[in-house]
């Protein structure tokens, strides 16, 4: 029997708010452990959450920005646990009146493109961060994370595929950062993803058990974990054996999936109002007022960069990968008004470049209008296509602009005819056999004898110049050495 | 007395709680939290069909304040009321 996956996500996404969701202390990452913490995030008796505005706003982008419709009317709710990474005993999230319901993306993956409905999207606080002691029985609590504002952003069940739930994944995050709203930092934690899969036959309707994975902090893992989890459902079922409702862990050392089980105790999380915090009532009018306020977003992007500069399907979505990208492809090509060139440049050379040294765009040296003085000085013919390649990884290297550059180093090419044809005949005057040979009929040599020229050159010589010269002299009325 | 809540409940309900309960105690927890839902029992007496249901005393909606950063605590401060601490972290018994 033959097996399909179904699949959803649930995403939590830390909000780049300055305070924490209901107190003023700040959400700044990486301080010194407990340093950020006051009466109100700590869970002392008696003290009173005031929700953060901004927290509200953002939420609403996200929901707005995914096709979801914002309720009315929502409330935060108690769901109550014992944990250390929680000092209240209770976390503040929402339950029956979630923020926005019903939106959908469609995420695209190298077969089809597919609409994924979200079922919710609501706020949250986050837990605490603890470390476990190797040694001692112990655990250390840092509560500087406890209160950051997160969004839970959780799908349909309507991922068909791995490959899928991580373009779902790259989709979300995304648009997260369009809106400026989550840095959407995987290996750091402030976009994080949990996964529902289960099993159930090919072309059936009802849902099979499903297992809930978590741990998995890149979307190769998420991949890799769901690829996994697949083969050991389906081993299961083939064997005729139960797949067992339980959380996973997904131990990416191993590759493999492990069970929570005994350490995991059934949820009974009773959710209740949060008396402390008052309903949020959103008007038609606030909705619109957001709504207005929405940035141009990556499908929108990618499809005026594809029909306004006339670029491939391929160099729109690399170059709308990223907001900041797209605004450097954008600054480029306003000084340099030939688009295609730039992608070329930005997706192979740049594009290497900070993928080598693991660089956001947002930390490149080399700044948008000085690529484009170095594709004026190549459109010029000041620098020949390929001592622009070195110019440019000395313009990374060292921030310089490109124009001092190619003074600094001599490197304006030579286009003057008299220079290389005395460059030319050296050349076959140092190497007869070869002309000999080229004239008996293997043309192949020409490339050497350019070789030859452009190191003599130092690459400098005009490329065209150079085989105009050499075609003309290497044909029958050339036979004498100067 | 009507059984509004079975002794299963109570020791499900102490489980969650982190309460451990003899037994003497589970059999009069399982009477006293009788004895006070029945009690509640006399809301039921009030006709609320065209009362909407509310989670608040007072009707207040939207209150919020601004993204602004106050001082947090001194970290010292934080932690004076942990059982334990280390000077940087609360410690607590391993939880994995």
């Amino acid at each position: 029997m033959r097996f399909e996956p179904v699949i959803g996500l649930e995403i939590h996404a830390q909000l780049l708010t300055d305070s924490k969701i209901f107190c003023g202390c700040t959400t700044t990452f990486g301080a010194s452990p407990n340093t950020h913490t006051c009466p109100v995030c700590l869970g002392m008796p008696g003290v009173l959450p005031v929700l953060n505005q901004q927290v509200v706003e953002f939420a609403m982008k996200m929901a707005l920005a995914t096709h979801c419709t914002i309720a009315p009317y929502s409330q935060f709710a108690r769901k109550n646990y014992f944990y250390p990474d929680l000092p209240k005993g209770y976390q503040i999230s929402q339950y029956e009146f979630p923020l926005a319901r019903n939106g959908w993306v469609d995420v695209a993956t190298e077969v089809t493109v597919r609409r994924i409905r979200i079922h919710r999207i609501h706020m949250e606080e986050d837990a605490g961060k603890l470390v476990h002691d190797e040694f001692q029985p112990v655990s250390y609590v840092d509560f500087n994370r406890t209160g950051v504002p997160l969004l839970e952003i959780v799908s349909e069940p309507d991922i068909q595929t791995p490959e899928e739930a991580a373009a779902y994944l790259r989709t979300l995050r995304e648009v997260l950062r369009y809106l400026e709203i989550c840095d959407g930092n995987m290996e750091e934690g402030s976009m994080r993803c949990d996964a529902n899969i289960s099993l159930r036959p090919l072309g059936t309707e009802p849902l099979g058990v499903k297992t809930e994975l978590k741990n998995m902090n890149s979307f190769r893992n998420v991949q890799r974990a769901l690829e996994f989890e697949i083969r050991r459902q389906t081993a299961l079922l083939e064997r005729g054996e139960p797949v067992i409702q339980e959380t996973r862990l997904w131990d990416a050392n191993r590759n493999v999936t492990l069970s929570m089980r005994g350490k995991e105790e059934a949820h009974d999380y009773r959710y209740f109002p949060d008396p402390d915090l008052v309903p949020i009532v959103v008007a038609n009018d606030w909705v619109e007022a957001v709504r207005a306020k929405l940035p141009e977003l990556p499908d929108a992007k990618r499809e005026r960069f594809i029909r306004d500069y006339g670029l491939p399907t391929y160099d729109g979505e690399v170059l709308t990968s990223s907001k900041a990208l797209a605004n450097y492809f954008e600054a480029a090509v306003g000084a340099f008004p030939q688009p295609k060139t730039v992608s070329n440049w930005i997706m192979s050379e740049l594009m290497r470049e900070l993928k080598r040294d693991d660089r956001d765009i947002e930390a490149c040296p080399v700044a948008p209008d000085n690529l484009a003085e170095l594709l004026h000085l190549i459109d010029s013919g000041t620098v020949s296509g390929k001592i622009a390649k070195s110019v440019f990884e000395q313009m990374y290297a060292t921030g310089k602009r490109a124009r001092a550059i190619v003074e600094e180093n001599g490197l304006v090419q030579v286009k003057d005819e008299g220079a290389i044809e005395k460059v030319v005949d050296e050349v076959l005057a140092e190497n007869l056999t070869e002309v000999e040979r080229y004239k008996a009929g293997n043309e192949k040599l020409l490339g050497f004898f350019v070789g030859q020229i452009m190191r003599k050159t130092k690459g400098k010589a005009n490329p065209q110049l150079v085989n105009d010269i050499l075609r003309k002299k290497l044909s029958s009325s050339w036979n004498q050495l100067p | 007395m009507e059984t509004k809540i079975s002794i299963e409940e109570v020791r499900h309900v102490a489980i969650l709680a982190r309460l451990e309960l003899t037994e003497r105690e589970e059999l009069r927890m399982t009477e006293q939290m009788n004895s006070i839902l029945s009690y509640m029992d006399k809301l039921s007496e009030l006709d609320t069909r065209d009362v909407p249901a509310t989670t608040h005393a007072i009707q207040l909606e939207n209150v919020s304040r601004e993204d602004l950063v106050n001082p947090s605590l001194d970290r010292a401060r934080a932690l004076h009321n942990a059982p334990q601490n280390d000077g940087v972290n609360f410690v607590v018994p391993k939880v994995i």
